[in-house]
């Protein structure tokens, strides 16, 4: 309750300074945020939903918010090291919640296309922005989110209208960098009108190991006919707590691929959303998380099949290591009337270690009578005959167990439709496994080619 | 045509829906609604309980008196006045039966309907049975029998009397009355039910049973089971429960506690037939019991088997608390929801123990406008080495308006750990049905096979006479609600 505090008092003082470095669109919400989280306050461990993340601990310390927005005086080209090989992507960054301003070269895209700032956004396409722009967020009561919508300032936009197809994958980076503790709250806005397509790559990465907490809400409109690829990878250093919550609406025969896969984090909490708001849509939703040291992960999912003949399929793979904690729980809702529905769920988890705990929490909740559902969870260990088996040939007991752990994972990289990408895990899942990922920071073989 | 068929079969399966709807005219001693203090030392002394059991009930309804309804089920239940129930009703009886000759005629006749055999029936189906009325045991058979082999199978009460040191030792030791709300406020007003012993390395030779019957209006029922296997005993125990028909709710609240010691066994099973309302969902029972056993013995074996077709609603989770290395616990379920029936039922299976193993297997079928619900949980502690799990969770659905919902949760903390969880939702395969249709099988008559078949699983697991019981159960509980 102190946490929630010290964030209302915080934005009773700078209610001002935010508005004025924001839009009229953004400011609009928060009264009625400010209104939620002081009714709400933080969901607390005792509700089931979070019952395995302690939010006191991501937002009681004390952190420093970029509120009166000082420029950063960082080149995210710079800082920036992991590149997709073979992916050539439009590059975008934000530095802390700052949109970077730099339009990437040699991209053009069809008109009316808008990729960029928020905040440009609202002002360039003020209709647009108020139709979308805090609409789903606002619908769950989570204080989180709230403080979100708060303090957010700028954020990330996509807009692709109506029948245009983006080709080139869009990038974004969230570079985190600052030289004390210091909050980010981050706002992601995707809108595809009917039968428009676009891929979008997000990663995070932070610069300083100091202790960072980023909130990041994401609202995603996926029109009629629509294809969406969104991929989350999060590569933050262990004094990092990211807690991030996506909606996404589907529209009549829309496609959406989600992707959350936690390489390297301190605590991170991720939250997916998906309601079928129209019939025959299609989604599917993957995650990974390889997890040592004192790491947490921990996600949540909820699926909404409101409309008839809604697929939806998700996929969740754990590798647990030292003292890590992995939590999952998927929430699948078949509405009266979804009739033909058809909801898989799979979560499968490696604990390695004694101190390592997984939670898992698969939920059905199904009001419709033709439906095929299933969900299926595990927790085990490495097959100790195929360990053996790889003795016999030779291999060390460490690579042997490494290429068990590997091939676990090679089904949810295989679900990503971006074969750069793929290969790009494949590389980098192995050397997590292997690592030495941890020693990758500034390495040449990720730099870019200096542009 | 074919319609019209359909629908005489439907009336004709609902009108005989709950054939164990008749009260019986007994004198009854009740006492009157309202829970407070006096109420409790009132039990208590009408029982002619020590002074120990007192000091139980009162911490108990101390605790009880702190705690409020717990919400968390998948359940709507309408508000309770636990001010509004008689918590202690038996039927009237000068001195306790001497033989059968001395049980009121009508509460015989009661039994009899119900298909108990208590007489000489009883004797051919070789099952020793103890009978509980309005939470008060009437009749217990077979006693001298099962006392040759140092068996004790008697009453709640007659156990506080004849056996004060065991029932102390036990009670509250699996179930304490911190436990929950429904818990806590057994504990502070149970009135009866059946203890059993089985001493060491001994195997009981029949089938124990109890039969449970709300006969009294307005009142709650709340009887407590204690069964105590000790080193290499076993026993099988059977629990059976039906109610009157009645417009109004009335309230069961049961805890049965299970105490294993090393190498024995304890099979549990349940056929709840309460009464579930009519098909408006008016009347019914409450059935929000607490069940759990304690492995406590290393090679100790749990295994609960129940099939519950009745109850308005349905609040039950028999677990295992596997503490002793080497134990196991099993969990076979059936639960079927009709008309407004609403069920939140499972199993918790904690691995405190190393090398413990655990089976759960649970069908859910619901129909009509019911809900039904699989709640289930799996932990294994950082100390449980080598635990292993297998739960499946399968639901059917019959009817476009009802509800089937999971909700497992996994809690694993030691790398040795081998967990598994599948569950599936869908509703009967219309090819099935096609093909019977085919072979000159009614739709109806169809559902009846293939849902039989679907809980075959578990119906097997039950003993003889109740598995022929259930199966009638499933396709009373059930015919009507096909289209």
């Amino acid at each position: 309750m102190d946490a929630v505090k010290q964030y209302i008092d915080l934005f009773e003082q700078t209610k001002e300074t935010i508005n004025n470095h924001s839009t009229d669109i953004m400011n609009s919400c928060r009264e009625e945020a400010l209104h939620m989280l002081k009714k709400l306050g933080l969901p607390s461990k005792k509700q089931q939903k979070y019952a395995h993340t302690d939010l006191e601990d991501y937002f009681g310390p004390d952190y420093g918010l970029n509120i009166n927005r000082y420029p950063i005086p960082v080149n995210p080209y710079e800082a920036f090291k992991c590149d997709v090989p073979n992916l050539s992507t439009a590059l975008y960054f934000l530095i802390n919640d700052q949109y970077y301003n730099n339009e990437p070269h040699g991209t053009k895209y069809p008109d009316g296309t808008f990729i960029g700032s928020l905040k440009k956004f609202a002002e360039s396409h003020p209709d647009i922005a108020e139709k979308y722009y805090g609409r789903l967020s606002s619908k769950e009561n989570d204080g989180s989110v709230a403080i979100n919508t708060l303090f957010a300032q700028d954020g990330f936009v996509v807009y692709v209208p109506k029948n245009v197809q983006i080709d080139k994958t869009v990038q974004l980076i969230n570079v985190l960098g600052s030289e004390t503790d210091f909050m980010i709250n981050r706002r992601i806005l995707v809108i595809l009108e009917d039968n428009a397509s676009v891929k979008l790559l997000i990663c995070d990465h932070a610069l300083n190991e100091v202790n960072f907490l980023a909130t990041q809400v994401s609202e995603v409109f996926v029109g009629e006919g629509a294809m969406l690829d969104y991929y989350e990878l999060e590569e933050n250093p262990a004094n990092t707590k990211r807690i991030a919550s996506t909606f996404i609406d589907q529209q009549k025969g829309s496609n959406v691929m989600a992707s959350s896969i936690t390489l390297m984090n301190g605590k991170t909490r991720n939250n997916t959303y998906i309601t079928f708001s129209g019939p025959g849509a299609e989604s599917h939703l993957s995650g990974m998380a390889i997890e040592d040291g004192n790491q947490e992960v921990d996600n949540f999912t909820f699926i909404d099949h409101k409309s008839p003949h809604c697929k939806s399929n998700e996929l969740y793979k754990y590798v647990l290591n030292d003292n890590a904690t992995g939590s999952f729980a998927g929430r699948i809702l078949v509405r009266e009337g979804a009739q033909k529905t058809e909801a898989y769920q799979s979560n499968k988890n490696i604990c390695a270690t004694d101190t390592s705990h997984m939670f898992t929490r698969p939920e059905l909740e199904i009001y419709a009578d033709d439906v095929k559902c299933s969900h299926g969870a595990t927790v085990g260990q490495l097959d100790n005959q195929a360990l053996f088996y790889m003795r016999t040939r030779g291999l060390s007991e460490d690579e042997a167990r490494m290429l068990l752990m590997f091939a676990f994972m090679s089904d949810v990289i295989d679900n990503i439709r971006l074969e750069p990408l793929r290969d790009r895990l494949r590389k980098l899942v192995e050397k997590r496994f292997r690592g030495e990922l941890a020693k990758c920071r500034g390495c040449n073989e990720c730099r870019p080619e200096p542009k | 045509m074919q319609n019209d068929k359909s629908n005489n079969i439907i009336e004709e399966v609902t009108g005989n829906e709950y054939k164990y709807g008749f009260t019986t005219d007994i004198d009854t001693d009740i006492i009157q609604t309202g829970l407070n203090e006096d109420v409790v030392k009132l039990i208590s002394m009408k029982k002619g309980e020590p002074e120990w059991l007192l000091d139980f009930r009162l911490k108990a309804f101390k605790y009880w008196k702190t705690l409020e309804v717990p919400t968390w089920a998948h359940l709507t239940i309408p508000e309770i006045d636990f001010q509004k129930i008689s918590y202690y009703a038996a039927p009237k009886q000068k001195k306790g039966p001497e033989s059968l000759d001395d049980v009121d005629p009508e509460l015989i006749k009661t039994f009899n309907k119900l298909g108990i055999p208590l007489e000489e029936q009883m004797m051919l189906s070789g099952m020793a049975v103890d009978a509980v009325m309005d939470s008060v045991s009437v009749k217990t058979t077979f006693k001298e029998k099962l006392a040759e082999l140092g068996i004790i199978f008697c009453s709640f009460s007659e156990a506080v009397k004849d056996y004060p040191d065991l029932v102390k030792k036990y009670l509250g030791s699996v179930v304490t009355y911190r436990d929950n709300f429904y818990a806590a406020l057994n504990s502070a007003v149970f009135s009866d039910g059946s203890f059993v012993y089985i001493p060491k390395g001994v195997r009981c030779p029949m089938e124990l049973s109890t039969y449970f019957r709300i006969n009294a209006a307005n009142t709650g029922q709340f009887e407590r089971t204690l069964i105590v296997a000790d080193d290499d005993a076993y026993v099988s125990y059977l629990e059976g429960c039906t109610a009157p028909m009645r417009d109004e709710n009335q309230l069961h609240a049961a805890i049965v506690e299970i105490y294993v010691h090393d190498r024995a066994e304890v099979k549990y099973s349940t056929v709840q037939n309460w009464y579930p309302g009519d098909k408006n969902g008016k009347g019914g029972i409450y059935n929000f019991v607490t069940k759990r056993a304690l492995c406590k013995g290393d090679f100790s074996k749990v295994s609960w088997t129940q099939v519950e077709t009745g109850s308005a609603i349905t609040w039950k989770y028999p677990s295992c608390v596997l503490a002793g290395d080497n134990s196991s616990g099993e969990f076979y379920s059936v639960a079927v929801t009709n008309n407004y029936q609403q069920a939140d039922t499972g199993t918790k299976m904690i691995h405190l123990g190393k090398n413990t193993k655990s089976t759960i297997v649970s069908k859910g079928i619901s129909a009509g406008h019911s809900q039904n619900s699989y709640r289930g949980m799996v932990k294994v502690s950082r100390k449980a080495a080598n635990a292993r799990n297998y739960t499946q969770c399968d639901s059917l659905l019959l009817s476009s308006t009802c509800g089937a919902h999971t909700f497992p949760l996994m809690d694993i903390g030691n790398k040795s750990a081998v967990v598994e969880h599948e569950a599936t939702t869908s509703k009967i395969n219309e090819d099935q049905i096609f093909y019977c249709n085919q072979r000159g099988i009614s739709t109806e008559d169809a559902v009846a096979l293939i849902v039989n078949g679907y809980a075959k699983e578990v119906v097997n697991k039950l003993p003889m006479e109740f598995a022929v019981e259930a199966q009638k159960l499933l396709a009373i509980s059930l015919e009507g609600s096909v289209g």
